[in-house]
């Protein structure tokens, strides 16, 4: 049984949406209003030569790196400097943003961009890994182009390789995948009491704040940022929101009118940061019994040409490549890699998935050697409590993938399924497991964020929350307000939370890295504590709470040794499938999931999570295609690039097995991203065996299962 | 410039208007109905749906001379009608809406489905749904809840 405070509500958003009440950005009157558009880069890599403007009537003007106000950098302030908010000389992938052009008329901005000449020296990009690596046309970032290169060990690998029955070795790849929230990024830039302001569609208004603050120089209470209803980011919104900002207040700044940059699907699809596509090699040293003695794994992600947050994607990519299992002995490599194009960021898994692809197809590769099922072979490896991760950390709460596993092959018969369909019949089965760890990683949450909130009592008996998370899609609008009106023990209409505006909120950090419930939502629940004491002390009053890390945690950021994570959320997914032996075309039959969120703060809040999720790593895995040619992406459009639609996948079957955290609000724990990580493998593993192959990449299009038959 | 008059949620309106202007602009900025989305402007998710002449079009492929005498129903009238507010209803009791940016047009075609079927099974709602793209639900939640309206009205 689960926590009362599992049983659902309706969402607090659902009526203001579904009557088409609620306002997004491009939907709210700002009166007067100026539009902005990006004048962007034509080629994928050389050196502007020449900028020729047109004439330009009277209200246009033309904005770029020489209106950066003096003492203002003009870069995006992401992690690293390196990001130009507007390009100088160097152009360094298709679509990076040179300048705006603003003024009065959209259609005379269409009209004016056209005539717009920019001459460039083209020079030779590197585009693939492999010409990234090879520093093809000369180094984009220092000298080798890595943004960086991380190296960890675990037990011997030296010794478990030395010893090695044999060795066998696979390499995995995953492709870059588009978020496609169904709303385009957008802003409107304005001077509000004389403040420089920004609305904007986004995960993390402090985020936009402190790059704004960079490029303007001006002192933090200058500037602020709102977030306006915002629909869906799934990482799309954490940095590049902050990129798109920076040029806008710099127009802002210069023309001292109100500025909107809103933009169309195909700019966004062109322009806009994707999930990082990767390469993993993993070698294997096994036994005369074809266990595993140890493994060596070396993983690669395309970073595109400036390093944004892939340092930080791959951290958790690294730390995610043993996943849910134990092995003895490990040497891991993890390369970022820099290249001409757009430059790679969040996405719902944060390199997660791209991991659990590349350990969950070699698993199941190594079973398929010993002859033994796959999940007999992984389950000799499960990570138990007390069990060591690959950071050398300790597994310090319970890991109850034995019992999911029981409950969920009973469901989908995994077993006669296997059995009966045999391998090579064109029907398969495929079970992925995972975990995701919560809120940031290593002392992120600790050293970085510092997240900080505030709970108010308003007159009338109101609560309200003061904190940074935006509600995205995710629901945090409600399971916020469920956590303080449960603890505080009062009825959720007395709890208000609205869509943060930095001028009135403490910063509790980004809406990111499954930490909105898992971090902030904790925090909630303490103050709400607190405040229960004082409740009678006066009409009005506040209280505010700070996150402390947990106690008998430890973490060596430089050495990448500890506890990587506070706690993890666990999932297991099975998909099954039908592959058409005469198109190829795989239909899929059936898809089941159990997962292990600790308690849901909202059962239908997270079933939503779970199965909004799992589809777009159906998409992932079958469908999205997103392709380069000369750094420019062939898929720019919605006709283009396949999302699944309602026919694709049938009804999914989502069960939730109770394991509270002690860390989490009533023993939650994060759900946002972790029903993305395992989707794509099983239906991989479902389709190899339905044709009897290994499958080394998705998507697993009907032509690449045609190509490997054809071998 | 030309003038066109039609029938917009129930009202006549009559507007200036270049005949070629899309509609979605036309209602959007002209004519505030700001519940209709552009998600994509080339009518491949159907944020824009609208029903013409008890038609359901996406707004963004249809240039505004066209609809010169027509009848135009958005989400703003739908929304007040008894089968609107059900299917709202049963949005928000499902868990059908996330982001909310797929749902207004979402519910627009719900509305045409239900009023245009004799029966409704999962798999047809899947069918007649299919316009509709929405990144976030994975839309199990959505067709449970056209379904439970479909029952409702005992279709």
């Amino acid at each position: 049984m689960f926590h009362k405070i599992s049983t659902s509500v309706k969402r607090l958003d659902s009526f203001s949406k579904a009557r088409g009440d609620a306002q997004y950005i491009d939907d709210i009157d700002f009166g007067e209003i100026f539009h902005a558009l990006l004048i962007t880069s034509q080629i994928s890599r050389g050196v502007i030569k020449v900028i020729k403007l047109p004439y330009l009537p009277e209200g246009y003007n033309v904005v770029t790196k020489d209106d950066v106000p003096m003492g203002g950098k003009n870069v995006v302030n992401i992690i690293n400097l390196d990001w130009p908010a507007f390009a100088t000389e160097e152009v360094n992938y298709y679509g990076q943003t040179i300048g705006l052009i603003v003024g009065p008329d959209k259609n005379k901005l269409f009209e004016l961009l056209n005539k717009i000449e920019i001459v460039y020296e083209e020079k030779e990009g590197a585009f693939t890994i492999d010409e990234g690596l090879n520093c093809k046309g000369g180094p984009i970032y220092g000298h080798n182009n890595l943004f960086v290169d991380y190296n960890f060990e675990k037990g011997n690998p030296t010794k478990a390789f030395n010893e090695a029955y044999r060795v066998i070795e696979e390499e995995y790849e995953t492709p870059f995948q588009e978020q496609v929230y169904m709303e385009t990024q957008g802003m409107v830039g304005l001077i509000e009491d004389g403040k420089l302001t920004l609305y904007a569609s986004c995960q993390c208004p402090f985020y936009i704040k402190k790059a704004l603050c960079t490029i303007l120089n001006l002192e933090t209470e200058k500037v602020v940022v709102k977030q306006t209803v915002t629909g869906g980011g799934f990482g799309g919104k954490e940095n590049f929101p902050s990129m798109l900002a920076a040029v806008l207040m710099v127009a802002v700044n210069k023309i001292r009118k109100p500025i909107k940059l809103i933009l169309d699907r195909k700019e966004d699809m062109t322009i806009t940061s994707k999930r990082h596509s990767s390469r993993t090699k993993i070698r294997a040293a096994l036994d005369k019994n074809d266990y595993i003695l140890g493994l060596d794994i070396d993983m690669i992600l395309n970073g595109g040409a400036y390093e944004s947050c892939s340092k930080v994607v791959l951290q958790r990519a690294i730390f995610h490549i043993n996943s849910v299992y134990d092995f003895e002995n490990v040497k891991v490599r993890g390369r970022a890699v820099a290249t001409n194009t757009v430059p790679t960021d969040a996405f719902r898994g944060f390199g997660t998935p791209q991991a659990v692809f590349a350990i969950e197809l070699f698993m199941s590769h190594l079973a398929k050697l010993k002859k033994e099922n796959d999940v007999i072979f992984k389950k000799h490896y499960f990570i138990k409590r007390g069990g060591k991760t690959v950071t050398n950390g300790i597994m310090h709460t319970d890991v109850k993938l034995e019992e999911m596993w029981a409950a969920i092959k009973e469901k989908c018969n995994y077993e006669e399924k296997v059995k009966d369909f045999g391998r090579g019949n064109f029907k398969g089965v495929g079970a992925a497991f995972y975990l995701h760890g919560g809120g940031f990683t290593g002392d992120g949450e600790f050293k970085i964020i510092k997240s900080k909130v505030k709970l108010r009592i308003l007159k009338g008996g109101y609560v309200e929350i003061l904190a940074s998370n935006v509600e995205m899609g995710q629901g945090v609008l409600t399971t916020f307000c469920k956590i303080v009106a449960e603890e505080l023990n009062i009825p959720l209409d007395r709890v208000i939370y609205q869509n943060p505006d930095t001028s009135r909120v403490p910063d509790s950090g980004p809406t990111v890295a499954s930490r909105s419930i898992f971090i902030v939502g904790k925090l909630l629940q303490k103050a709400a504590a607190k405040l229960k004491e004082k409740w009678n002390l006066s009409d009005e009053c506040e209280v505010e709470e700070n996150y402390e890390s947990p106690v008998g945690l430890f973490w060596d950021g430089d050495a990448l040794q500890g506890d990587a994570y506070v706690d993890y959320s666990y999932g297991i997914c099975v998909v099954e499938v039908l592959v058409d032996p005469i198109t190829f075309e795989v239909k899929t039959i059936g898809i089941w999931s159990i997962h292990d969120v600790g308690t849901p703060i909202d059962l239908k809040i997270v079933e939503g999570q779970i199965c909004g999720g799992i589809l777009q790593a159906m998409g992932y895995g079958y469908l999205e295609k997103l392709e380069l040619k000369n750094g420019r992406y062939y898929q720019n459009t919605m006709t283009d690039y396949i999302i699944p639609t309602s026919l694709d996948f049938p009804t999914m079957d989502i069960m939730l097995f109770e394991n509270t955290s002690p860390f989490g609000p009533f023993g939650a724990k994060g759900v946002g991203e972790l029903p993305f990580d395992g989707a794509a493998a099983a239906f991989t593993l479902a389709v190899s065996m339905a044709i009897d192959r290994d499958l080394k990449k998705i998507p697993v299009t009907p032509e690449y299962i045609f190509e490997v038959l054809r071998h | 410039m030309n003038t066109i008059k039609f029938n917009l949620d129930g009202k006549i309106v009559e507007i200036e208007t270049e005949p070629f202007k899309r509609l979605i602009d036309l209602l959007r900025y002209d004519l505030n109905v700001m519940g209709i989305k552009e998600g994509c402007g080339e009518g491949e998710c159907g944020a824009c749906v609208i029903l013409l002449d008890d038609k359901l079009v996406n707004s963004c492929l249809i240039a505004a001379g066209i609809i010169d005498g027509a009848k135009i129903e958005t989400i703003d009238s739908i929304k007040e009608t008894p089968l609107g507010k059900s299917i709202i209803e049963a949005f928000a009791d499902f868990g059908a809406v996330q982001c909310g940016f797929c749902t207004p047009g979402m519910v627009v075609a719900s509305y045409y489905i239900l009023k245009n079927s004799a029966k409704l099974t999962e798999d047809e709602i899947r069918y007649k749904l299919s316009g509709n793209i929405c990144r976030c639900t994975g839309y199990d939640s959505i067709v449970r809840a056209v379904l439970n309206v479909a029952n409702t009205m005992g279709k």
